[in-house]
């Protein structure tokens, strides 16, 4: 099976123990990317209370990033099986006009479905790419690249120079939004439950560690008589669905929906798992990554003009922030590389 | 899915049953000469169905459009030969663009200012490669940062103003014209950087080394390709091809802003790819790329010309993108059947 870099993951025969295990915690990515979160909203809160110490400045926090991590948790199960989802933000914005659409076309459709009509075209937009990506056998890049354009152009000539306002949609839904339990943002928690069920299926099932055996080495998970094709398509269905889902969060979060949102998600998203730790040659990496990514991602672009950095400079800091984190990577895979072969040669 | 290959065709097979057939077989059947034909076919229905395509002045529009897409799938072509990719084109265009404007604008002359944005595009080229090279990372990644990092120079730099001011004498020779023959000016210097290209990727032994280190890096190296370094030239040619670029974005469209060309790179790599460029690397020739750009302006242009939206324009610039290797998959898959015999007795033993 596929052994992590940066994370190693405990084996069957030995289980560490409990002082080994808080090491390994304090080594993780996982941390240190928590720690960098934490800094920036530190720094941040010094300078300008407000980012977290305000009503809106402690939902923001927490609100805006939850949409791309929904997109990044999903693009983290298809860069771990070895490919990629350029298409995620066409899906995010065709789901969320189809979302839109209902509203308008059946002014009482109710709210629980039309999370489950978002997912199910998300999905099934997801197995499109994944069918012609596993059936087809040809590279996930150029496949998602082509859908990216041909999703993206149907939105457009669907949508037109339409739009769809908040007027247009149940308050009920909209409210979805913007409400909070115990001062958390309800998308928050929607976001935070499917990280848990998705981080629980690839940490500790068999078809979860399937898709980590399928990213570090293809030929030898065949070889050993994994069902390859079905994985790589579900890796695929189940980011179109996490896509599917954004959109319906995104017609609820902000109510305005014209034929270009979304536009720009799939670098977001390939970024935060990248940043998160998850390797883009696949095989190792966790979704929590992910989606502490997208949160490191987005609260930095949030925090920028507080810091007085005009916010015309974020992109430029988001590409630092993401040739920093895979060089970082890089050196601590030749590290351990470096150890282990040093422990092999001691012994 | 019985068999025991991995999803990337073995190349050197490939590349060895492909001389088995003869020359004449090899040229009428190959990507490029489908994608040459199809050009074709899209052009006569054009001019037949199409009022006003065959005629000069839509000509230049359409090569004033895809000039920019010329210039980058040039380098583009070899970096994927290679199996790299480079995905920060589009920023390098769109930061390349916002450097002319700013020398413009201080008032150092064009010249100048084209010297500074071929200086910013090489260095740009130099980061990714060393980048690929030296410290060993996958091209995918580094330009994903890279194209951010890039277009966030270029949109910090200006913000959200634009420079639209540049010397009338290069904004004219930009879109002026050879004659009545409605070809732009601008055509002159790519058909020389076509040659230079064909005869580099083609016909020296550097080119050779580019089709070698797609196939197997490690049989490139040992047979005396220098790998690292021929990777990163073509990184800092690719950088210099779209620094080339954005200086024609800004005279062109009279226009220095930091979101120039977004996206170019998307459009780049679905030109270069339905030209018969494999995305595993290891095959590729520049008559293909130079189709498969034409084909994406020809198709652009013409339906354009039917107010067909541009949305449509995506949608079958996609379509053809998906179809264009699903193509090449079913074709390997219908000649591996033919063939396994032979190879599986090779691959046994």
């Amino acid at each position: 099976m596929s052994t992590a870099p940066v994370t190693p993951l405990a084996g069957e025969a030995a289980r560490p123990g409990i002082g080994a295990r808080l090491a390994g915690l304090a080594r993780s990515r996982e941390t240190g990317i928590f720690l960098a979160l934490a800094l920036v909203v530190i720094v941040t809160t010094v300078k300008n209370p407000d980012f977290l110490f305000s009503g809106d400045g402690w939902r923001n926090l927490l609100l805006n990033p939850s949409i791309v991590a929904v997109v990044a948790i999903g693009q983290a199960v298809v860069i771990i099986s070895r490919n990629v989802d350029l298409s995620v933000g066409s899906i995010v914005g065709l789901t969320a006009y189809l979302v839109g659409s209902t509203f308008v076309a059946v002014p009482g459709f109710p709210v629980p479905l039309i999370f489950v009509v978002g997912i199910v075209f998300g999905g099934l937009l997801g197995a499109i790419n994944g069918s012609l990506v596993a059936f087809g056998k040809v590279p996930a890049m150029v496949i998602t690249l082509g859908t990216l354009y041909a999703f993206r152009g149907i939105n457009v000539a669907w949508t037109g120079s339409n739009r769809i306002n908040a007027s247009d949609m149940p308050d009920s839904f909209l409210n979805l939004g913007t409400q909070q339990i115990l001062s958390i943002p309800v998308l928050t928690i929607l976001a935070v439950a499917i990280l848990v069920v998705v981080a629980w299926y690839m940490n500790n099932t068999r078809g979860g560690r399937e898709f980590y055996a399928i990213g570090s080495d293809p030929d030898a998970a065949e070889l050993y008589g994994l069902a390859k094709t079905r994985r790589v398509l579900i890796a695929f269905v189940a980011s179109g669905a996490a896509s599917g889902l954004a959109g319906v969060l995104f017609a609820a979060r902000y109510g305005t929906i014209n034929s270009q949102v979304g536009d720009g998600f799939e670098l977001q998203a390939i970024g935060a798992a990248v940043i998160g730790g998850v390797a883009i040659v696949g095989g190792s990496g966790t979704v929590l990554g992910a989606v502490f990514g997208a949160y490191l991602l987005l609260t930095i672009n949030s925090a920028l003009p507080v810091l007085g950095i005009p916010d015309f400079w974020q992109r430029a800091v988001v590409g630092a922030l993401i040739l920093g984190a895979i060089v970082l990577d890089r050196v601590l895979a030749l590290r351990q590389s470096k150890r282990l072969h040093q422990e092999r040669s001691a012994v | 899915m019985s068999t025991l290959t991995s999803d990337r065709p073995d190349p050197g097979f490939r590349a060895y049953a492909d001389f088995g057939r003869p020359a004449w077989r090899r040229i009428l059947f190959s990507r490029e000469t489908a994608i040459i034909a199809l050009l074709l076919v899209v052009v006569i229905a054009a001019t037949l169905r199409v009022p006003k395509f065959a005629t000069p002045v839509t000509l230049g529009y359409l090569l004033s459009d895809i000039t920019p897409l010329l210039f980058i799938a040039l380098a583009m072509a070899p970096v994927m030969i290679t199996g790299d990719i480079d995905l920060s084109v589009g920023s390098m265009v769109g930061l390349t663009s916002v450097v002319v404007g700013l020398c413009s604008q201080a008032g150092l002359g064009i010249p100048v200012a084209i010297v500074v944005a071929l200086v910013v595009g090489a260095l740009g080229g130099v980061v990714n490669g060393l980048l690929v090279t030296r410290v060993g990372l996958p091209a995918l990644a580094v330009t994903i940062g890279t194209l951010a990092l890039y277009r966030g120079i270029a949109v910090g730099l200006l913000g959200t103003t634009a420079v639209t001011q540049f010397d009338k004498w290069w904004t004219a020779l930009v879109k002026a014209r050879i004659g009545a023959t409605g070809i732009p000016v601008v055509m002159i210097l790519f058909v020389v950087l076509l040659a230079a290209f064909v005869v580099m990727l083609h016909f020296t032994p550097f080119g050779r080394g580019v089709f070698a280190i797609g196939l197997s890096k490690d049989a490139a190296a040992f047979s005396g390709v220098n790998v690292e370094r021929t990777r990163l030239v073509l990184f800092v040619l690719s950088g210099l091809m779209s620094a080339l670029a954005g200086v024609y974005y800004a005279l062109y469209y009279n226009s220095a802003r930091g979101d120039n060309a977004t996206g170019l790179e998307l459009q780049v790599i679905a030109a270069v790819v339905l030209g018969g460029v494999s995305v595993w690397g290891g095959r590729g020739a520049l008559h293909g790329v130079v189709a498969g750009v034409l084909l994406i302006g020809v198709l652009a242009k013409a339906l354009q010309l039917v107010n067909v939206t541009s949305d449509v324009v995506s949608i079958i610039t996609g379509v053809l993108l998906v179809l264009s290797v699903i193509a090449g998959s079913v074709v390997a898959w219908a000649q591996s059947r033919r063939v396994r015999p032979a190879s599986a007795a090779v691959k046994t033993s």
